[in-house]
C-alpha cells in the first residue's frame, strides 16, 4: 500500500512486503528485474529497513543478499587487491587483519558507522547502494581508488565508485541491477590513507562533513607522489576532490601545501544549510579535515 | 539484601545504600512497564496526526479506514463529550480540561503538526497504520507563528481566537482578564525597590539577551496508555504514568464519568522528567475500547514522542544585573518570554520565581510571558522555568564578576540568600543551604585544581528549585512475621519505593529488606499527588512515616494489654517496646507482631501527607571545558556538581540523581533542540538528529551532597531530582566564555553557533 | 498481504519456531508474538541500543533485523542472561553499582557490556564508553553504569 501519510510513520511498522531470499546472484538479479523499482535488495537493513519504516519508498518485494555466497567475500591478494562482498558486515571488514594492515582508512570508516550494535549489521555495500551523501564509507572508498562490481540481466560491469553517485539516494544502477562487492587495488608502497568525520556529538550522529585522504609519498617520504581527497555530506554525493589531490602529486609535504590542498578541496564543496550545519560551516569543516586526515595519511605512509 | 554503611549518616539506614527492591525484575527483563502490557483479546490503537502546524479541520472522512479489514474501530473529536472550561493543578503545570481533551482530539483547528485528529484500533499495529492512510481529512491551512516573537508581532495570526491575556500574581493561580485578545496567555510581574534608580547608581551593568529551543525530556519508553472500558461502565487504563490520580481526574473530566469508574492502574515508568503526568491517548484508547468491548493499547512511536507529547519552552529572554565595586549587586531586572505550545501553560512563572533565588536583593524588576505558538504544548520537565532563566541570570552575574575582578562564587558569596531573606515572590526563605553550597565549591578539589591548556575554560552556576509538597498516602501493614508491608500512592520512577521503605525502617528499627514496598493503584491507596517536583522521597516519605508511627501507636495498645500497663506507658526504641513500669517488661518488634492476633487482631495503618514545610535546595555546579577552535566542538573534560540534599535518603540514588540531572543539562547546553523549518515542521525528530549525550559525550560526573537538614522532615529529607538541571546551561556557558573569550548567548551552543561566534570575534 | 512466514531459530537456548509476516522486526516478533518483553523499544530506528540482542553471537538492534532473518540462527534475549539462581556479572554489578534508574535501557546496556566484556574483560572507561555508545540512557548519566561495567570485568576476569 503507498504510504500517503508518511509523515505518520516512523519507529513501529512497516509495510507490507514479500521476503525473499535467493542463494545465487542470478537469481536475485531475475528477482530484481521483473519487479524494479518495486523491489529493493537487503544487506544489514539498517538503512533499508529505517527507510521503509518512514515511507520513503515503495516496495513489494525485499530480496535478502545474505544467501549469496560472492556477498559475503572477504578477500584480498597482491594482484587483484582486496574485495569486499557487498553484504559484508563492518565488523568482520574493521576485525580482518589484512584490512587492518593494509586498509586503515577503511577500518576507519567501517568502525564510525552507527554504533558496535548497527557494525554487526550494517554493510560497506549498503552504505554505497544508499547512496546518502553523508555515507561514512563514501569518502574512503572514493580516496582508495574503489569500484563497485555490478551485476544486472546484461551481465556484470565494474565502475569507479569516483563516477558511482549521480545525486543524494542515486546512482548508475539500473533498475534490474545489484550491487555485488567492491574492489580495491592493492596499496602502493610508502602510501597511507585516513578517513575523519566531524559530528557534534563523539558516535551515532549523521557528518557535518567527511573527508577521506589517500597518499602516495617517495620512499624518503619527503615528497607527495600522488595523492586522492574525496569529500562527502557537502554536496548531493560524496565528490572526488581531484584537484586537491592532484596539485600535491610532485610537491614536498609540508603544511603550505597540505593548505593548498585543503583549499583546493574547499572549491568542491556545495552544501546546504539545515539541522545538521550551514553552508558555511561545512565548507569550513572540509579544509579542516582535508589538513588533518593528510596529516594521519603522511604519517601512515611513513609507517 | 546488602546495605552499605555510610558513616557519615547519623542514621541507621537513612543515608546508606541498600539494593533497591524492584531493580532485580529491571537487570533481568521481568518488570512490567506500560509497554510490555499485553492483555486478552487486546487491540491496537494508533492515532491519526495533523501533518500541518496550524490549520482548520474542514471535513474528517473514516468510512474507508472502517471498512479496512482487521480495523475495529476509528474515533474523532465528535466522539468525545462536551467539556467544560475548568483549571486543574497537575502537581508542575496547570491545564483547562477543555484545552486536555482538545489535545487528546484536535476539534475544529490543529495548532502544531503532530496534533491528534483520529485514531482507529485494530487487529494488530500493522494494520492500524495503514488503516491512517484511509482517513481523509480536508485541511484549510493558516500560517503558523513559530517563536515567540512571531506571537507577540503586531498582527500575528491567533492560535485561539476566544483567549485573551491574564495578569497573574503567583504560580499557579488563575489571574485577572484583562480581555485583551492576544497570543500571550499570561503575564506574571515580580518587582521590589527601584531597580532604575539602582541601575543609574551602579559601577557595572551588565545586559544581555538570550534565546534558546524547546527541548525534550528525552525518555527512553514512549508514552502507552491501554484501556479497557468493561460492560458496567467502568474504565481501566494502565500506563507508564508519574501520577495514577492526576490521570484518573483528566480522563474522568474529560469523559464525563465519575471518578469512582475509573481505575488507573500505574505500571513501571521507563523515564518521566515531568513528561509523563498528563494523559495523551487515555480518553482516545478509551473510547476506542467503547466501541469495540476490547482492550486498547496506543503507544507513541519515537516520531510522535517528539512531535506529540510536551517538551519545554523555547524562550526570548533578556537579564540585566548591576553592582557596585564592593561586590554587591545593585539590582537585576529579567524578561522572560516563554513558549506554551499550543496551549497555554508554559511554566514561566516557576522560571521568573527561580531564576533569582540565590541573591538577596533590594531592587529587582522580572516579568515572565506565557505565549502560545504553534508547537506541542509544553509539559513539566525537571524543575520546569528554571534552568532557562538560570542561564541568563547566571551567565550575566558570571560576566559581572568577570568585569569587577572579582571570583564569582565569591562574588556569589558576597550576595548570598540566607534564612529569613525573600524571594522575589515575596516568600519568606525557611533554613536554606545557599551559602553552604558555595562555600563547598569553594572548597572543592575540583575548584582548587588549576585549570591548564589552550582553549580551556572552567565555568560555575548555582541553580535553585522549590520542590514540591503536595498529598501522599501511605498504608503500613505488619505482617505476622515481623515484615511489613508498605502500599504507597507513588509511582516509583527511580528507586522510590526504597527510599521511603528506608524512612519506614529507620522508624522501627529493621532492615529495608523486612520491607515489601509497592505501589497501589487508584482503588487501593487513598489520593496521591504525582511523583514529580522531587517531591516523593520527601512527601510520600512523611505519609509513611506517619502510617508507621500509627502503626507503632496500635502496637504500643497491644504490648499493654499483654503488660496489664496503659498504652501511654510503653515507649518503642532500638526496635524494641518496653515497659516504663517495669524494665523487664520488653518485647521485639517482631515478637510483638506476632501477637497481633490474640492481641485484638492485624494491624495496619494508612495516613496522608500534605506537607507545608517545603524544604527548596541550591545546586551549584564547577565544569570545564575545551573547545575545538577549528571545528567549534566542546569536549566537557571535568564536571562537579554539588547539591543541598538536606539529608540523604539513599546515598547512590541521591548521586545518582543529580548526575543525571547534570548530564541533561549539559545536553541543553551543548547539542538539544527542536529544530524547525519555516512550516512549522520539526525536522529532526529522532534520537539520531536529537542529540542527547551518549555515553562518549561526557567525563564522569562527580557529585558532593552537602547536607543542610530540612527542618519540614523528620530525617531532614529535601528533594533532589530537579535542581541538578538548573545550573549546567550556565556552566557551560560560562566555561565555554572562559575558554575562548566570547559569551554565547544562544542555545544551543553547538559546534556550528561557536564556530560562527569565533568568527565574529575576529 | 504477503504470506506469514514459518521460522525456526532458537532462543536463549531453546528450539522456538514461530509464524511472522515478513514485515515483522525481530523485536515485535520478540515481543508481540512470544511475549519476551524483556527486550525494549526505544525508536524503532537504531538509535538507542534498548532492543539490543545478540544474533549469532554478535550484538544488534532487533529493532532492524527482520524476524524472517533469524531463521536457522540463534538469539539471545535479556530472559536468558541469568542463570534460573544466580545473576550474571554484570546484572550483579548494575544492582550493586545503582547502575539505573527507570531501568529501561538496562536489558540492552546489559547486552551490550556482555557482548564487550566476554571480549574484553579488561576494558577501560574509554574502551566501555566507545562500545556503549549506541545505547541511550537518560536517567543516570552514564556514571555508574560506567563504574558497573568496570567492575563486572574485574568479577569476570577472577579478580
Amino acid at each position: 500500500m503507498q504510504a500517503v501519510n508518511t509523515y505518520l510513520r516512523g519507529g513501529v511498522a512497516l509495510q507490507d512486503f514479500e521476503f525473499l531470499s535467493p542463494k545465487t546472484i542470478e537469481e536475485a538479479v531475475s528477482i530484481k528485474a521483473a519487479a524494479g523499482n518495486k523491489a529493493r535488495a537487503l544487506a544489514g537493513g539498517t538503512d533499508v529497513l529505517v527507510q521503509l519504516k518512514v515511507g520513503r519508498f515503495d516496495i513489494d518485494q525485499l530480496i535478502d543478499m545474505k544467501n549469496i555466497p560472492e556477498l559475503n567475500e572477504l578477500s584480498f591478494s597482491e594482484s587483484d587487491g582486496l574485495t569486499i562482498g557487498a553484504a559484508v558486515p563492518c565488523y568482520k571488514i574493521y576485525e580482518d587483519p589484512t584490512v587492518r594492515s593494509s586498509y586503515p582508512c577503511i577500518v576507519d570508516s567501517s568502525e564510525l558507522i552507527g554504533s558496535i550494535q548497527i557494525q554487526g549489521r550494517a554493510s560497506l555495500g549498503g552504505n554505497v547502494v544508499n547512496s546518502s551523501p553523508s555515507g561514512d564509507s563514501l569518502p574512503s572508498l572514493i580516496a582508495l581508488n574503489g569500484s563497485a562490481v555490478i551485476q544486472g540481466t546484461s551481465g556484470t560491469r565494474s565502475v569507479p565508485l569516483e563516477e558511482f553517485f549521480t545525486g543524494p539516494g542515486r546512482n548508475v544502477m539500473t533498475e534490474d541491477e545489484l550491487l555485488v562487492s567492491l574492489n580495491f587495488p592493492a596499496p602502493s608502497k610508502n602510501s597511507g590513507a585516513a578517513f575523519l568525520r566531524f559530528i557534534p556529538r563523539n558516535e551515532m550522529d549523521i557528518a557535518v562533513a567527511n573527508v577521506a585522504s589517500s597518499v602516495t609519498l617517495t620512499a624518503d617520504g619527503k615528497n607527495f607522489e600522488s595523492a586522492r581527497i574525496s569529500i562527502g555530506a557537502v554536496g548531493p554525493t560524496p565528490y572526488f576532490a581531484k584537484d586537491a589531490g592532484d596539485l600535491l602529486a610532485g610537491q614536498e609535504v609540508n603544511d603550505e601545501n597540505i593548505a593548498k590542498a585543503a583549499e583546493a578541496a574547499k572549491k568542491y564543496a556545495s552544501p546546504i544549510t539545515d539541522m545538521r550545519g550551514t553552508i558555511e560551516q561545512r565548507i569550513h569543516l572540509v579544509g579542516v579535515l582535508t589538513k588533518r586526515t593528510l596529516d594521519i595519511a603522511i604519517q601512515r605512509a611513513r609507517g | 539484601m546488602t546495605s552499605t554503611s555510610n558513616p557519615k549518616s547519623k542514621y541507621n539506614v537513612v543515608g546508606t545504600s541498600p539494593i533497591r527492591h524492584d531493580v532485580l525484575g529491571r537487570v533481568t527483563g521481568k518488570a512490567k512497564y506500560g509497554v510490555d502490557l499485553r492483555l486478552t483479546g487486546m487491540l491496537f490503537g494508533k492515532t491519526l496526526r495533523s501533518p500541518h502546524a496550524h490549520a482548520r479541520i474542514r471535513k474528517i472522512d473514516t468510512s474507508k479506514a472502517e471498512a479496512h479489514p482487521g480495523v475495529r474501530a476509528v474515533v474523532t473529536t465528535s466522539d468525545m463529550p462536551i467539556v467544560n472550561d475548568e483549571v486543574a493543578d497537575f502537581g508542575e503545570t496547570m491545564a483547562n480540561y477543555r484545552l486536555l481533551a482538545e489535545l487528546c482530539l484536535a476539534n475544529g483547528k490543529v495548532l502544531y503538526k503532530g496534533h491528534a485528529v483520529a485514531a482507529v484500533a485494530a487487529d494488530d499495529i500493522h494494520i492500524a497504520e495503514e488503516a491512517l492512510d484511509l482517513i481523509e481529512v480536508e485541511y484549510e491551512v493558516l500560517p503558523p507563528v513559530l517563536t515567540v516573537q512571531q506571537a507577540m508581532a503586531e498582527g500575528a495570526p491567533l492560535l485561539h481566537e476566544v483567549m485573551t491575556t491574564r495578569d497573574v500574581a503567583a504560580r499557579f493561580t488563575r489571574g485577572t482578564d484583562t480581555g485583551v485578545a492576544s497570543n500571550i496567555a499570561s503575564r506574571i510581574v515580580f518587582q521590589g525597590g527601584d531597580p532604575e534608580a539602582a541601575f543609574k547608581n551602579s559601577d557595572v551593568v551588565v545586559e544581555r539577551e538570550f534565546n534558546t529551543k524547546m527541548v525534550h525530556q528525552g525518555y527512553i519508553e514512549p508514552h502507552n496508555e491501554t484501556a479497557f472500558w468493561a460492560p458496567d461502565g467502568h474504565l481501566t487504563i494502565w500506563t507508564s504514568t508519574q501520577g495514577a490520580f492526576g490521570v484518573r481526574t483528566q480522563i474522568s473530566k474529560t469523559l464525563g464519568l465519575p471518578e469512582a469508574h475509573v481505575k488507573v492502574i500505574p505500571m513501571e515508568v521507563g523515564g518521566g522528567f515531568g513528561g509523563k503526568i498528563r494523559s495523551y491517548m487515555g480518553p482516545t484508547a478509551a473510547l476506542l475500547s467503547k466501541k469495540t468491548g476490547r482492550p486498547v493499547k496506543i503507544v507513541m512511536n519515537r516520531k510522535e514522542v517528539f512531535e506529540s507529547s510536551g517538551p519545554t519552552s523555547g524562550s526570548n529572554m533578556r537579564a540585566k544585573i548591576g553592582a557596585n565595586k564592593d561586590g554587591k549587586i545593585t539590582a537585576a531586572e529579567v524578561y522572560l518570554a516563554y513558549e506554551a505550545g499550543a496551549y497555554p501553560g508554559s511554566p514561566v512563572a516557576a522560571g521568573a520565581s527561580t531564576c533569582l533565588s540565590p541573591y538577596n536583593l533590594e531592587n529587582f524588576f522580572v516579568e515572565g510571558l506565557d505565549v502560545v505558538v504553534n508547537k506541542p504544548q509544553v509539559s513539566a520537565y525537571r524543575a520546569p522555568g528554571s534552568p532557562g532563566a538560570a542561564l541568563a541570570v547566571e551567565t550575566v552575574i558570571d560576566e559581572v564578576a568577570e568585569k569587577l575582578g572579582i571570583d564569582p562564587i565569591d562574588f556569589r558569596l558576597k550576595n548570598a540568600t540566607k534564612e529569613g531573606d525573600r524571594q522575589v515572590s515575596g516568600v519568606v526563605f525557611p533554613r536554606i543551604g545557599c551559602v553552604e553550597v558555595e562555600e563547598a565549591i569553594k572548597n572543592s578539589d575540583h575548584y582548587n585544581t588549576p585549570l591548564e591548556g589552550k582553549n580551556r575554560g572552567r565555568g560555575t552556576a548555582m541553580g535553585w528549585w522549590f520542590n514540591g509538597g503536595n498529598a501522599s498516602t501511605a498504608m503500613v501493614t505488619v505482617n505476622s512475621d515481623g515484615t511489613v508491608g508498605l502500599v504507597t500512592g507513588s509511582v516509583d520512577l527511580a528507586g522510590t519505593r526504597t527510599a521511603i521503605s528506608m524512612q519506614v525502617a529507620e522508624v522501627l528499627g529493621i532492615t529495608p529488606d523486612e520491607i515489601y514496598p509497592s505501589v497501589g493503584d487508584t482503588d487501593s491507596i487513598g489520593w496521591t499527588g504525582p511523583s514529580g517536583g522531587s517531591r516523593t522521597t520527601f512527601s510520600t516519605g512523611i505519609a509513611a512515616i506517619q502510617a508507621t508511627n500509627l502503626v507503632l501507636d496500635e502496637m504500643k495498645k497491644r504490648a499493654a494489654l499483654l503488660w496489664e500497663t496503659q498504652p501511654d506507658d510503653v515507649t518503642f526504641e532500638n526496635n524494641s517496646f518496653i515497659s516504663n513500669k517495669n524494665s523487664e517488661d520488653t518485647i521485639s518488634f517482631k515478637d510483638l507482631a506476632g501477637k497481633l492476633m490474640g492481641t485484638g487482631g492485624p494491624v495496619s495503618a494508612s495516613s496522608t501527607s500534605n506537607p507545608t514545610q517545603v524544604g527548596s535546595a541550591f545546586g551549584g555546579h564547577i565544569c570545564d571545558v575545551e573547545v575545538d577552535t577549528d571545528t567549534g566542538k566542546v569536549t566537557v573534560l571535568r564536571y562537579t556538581a554539588l547539591q543541598d540534599v538536606g539529608q540523604a535518603a539513599h546515598q547512590s540514588y541521591c548521586e545518582s540523581q543529580v548526575q543525571g540531572g547534570a548530564v541533561q543539562g549539559i545536553g541543553w547546553a551543548l547539542n538539544e533542540e527542536y529544530y524547525y523549518t519555516d512550516d512549522g515542521t520539526m525536522a529532526n525528530s529522532t534520537f539520531l538528529d536529537y542529540r542527547m549525550p551518549t555515553t562518549l559525550d561526557l567525563p564522569m560526573i562527580d557529585t558532593i551532597l552537602v547536607e543542610v537538614p530540612n527542618p519540614g522532615h523528620p530525617f531532614g529529607i529535601r528533594g533532589v531530582g530537579e535542581v541538578p538541571i538548573v545550573p549546567p546551561l550556565a556552566a557551560v556557558a560560562n566555561a565555554i566564555a572562559d575558554a575562548i573569550g566570547v559569551r554565547l548567548t544562544e542555545l544551543p551552543m553547538n559546534p556550528g553557533s561557536i564556530l560562527a561566534a569565533l568568527k565574529d570575534k575576529k | 498481504m504477503a504470506d506469514k512466514i514459518h521460522v525456526k531459530t532458537n532462543i536463549n537456548g531453546n528450539d522456538i519456531d514461530f509464524l511472522c509476516e515478513p514485515r515483522q522486526s525481530l523485536l515485535e516478533v520478540l515481543r508481540d508474538n512470544l511475549d519476551m518483553t524483556g527486550t525494549k523499544e526505544g525508536c524503532g530506528d537504531g538509535n538507542c541500543g534498548a532492543c539490543t540482542v545478540f544474533l549469532d553471537g554478535r550484538i544488534v538492534d532487533s529493532c532492524l533485523v527482520l524476524a524472517v532473518e533469524v531463521d536457522g540462527k540463534s538469539v539471545s534475549t535479556i530472559e536468558g542472561v541469568a542463570d534460573v539462581d544466580k545473576l550474571h556479572p554484570v546484572q550483579e554489578a548494575f544492582l550493586e553499582h545503582a547502575a539505573l534508574q527507570c531501568g529501561i535501557c538496562t536489558p540492552g546496556f546489559i547486552m551490550a557490556s556482555k557482548a564487550l566484556l566476554e571480549r574484553e574483560p579488561d576494558a577501560d572507561e574509554g574502551r566501555i564508553r566507545l562500545w556503549l555508545a549506541g545505547n541511550l540512557c537518560r536517567c543516570t548519566g552514564y556514571d555508574k553504569i560506567i563504574r558497573a561495567v568496570q567492575s563486572a570485568g574485574e568479577t569476570m576476569q577472577g579478580n
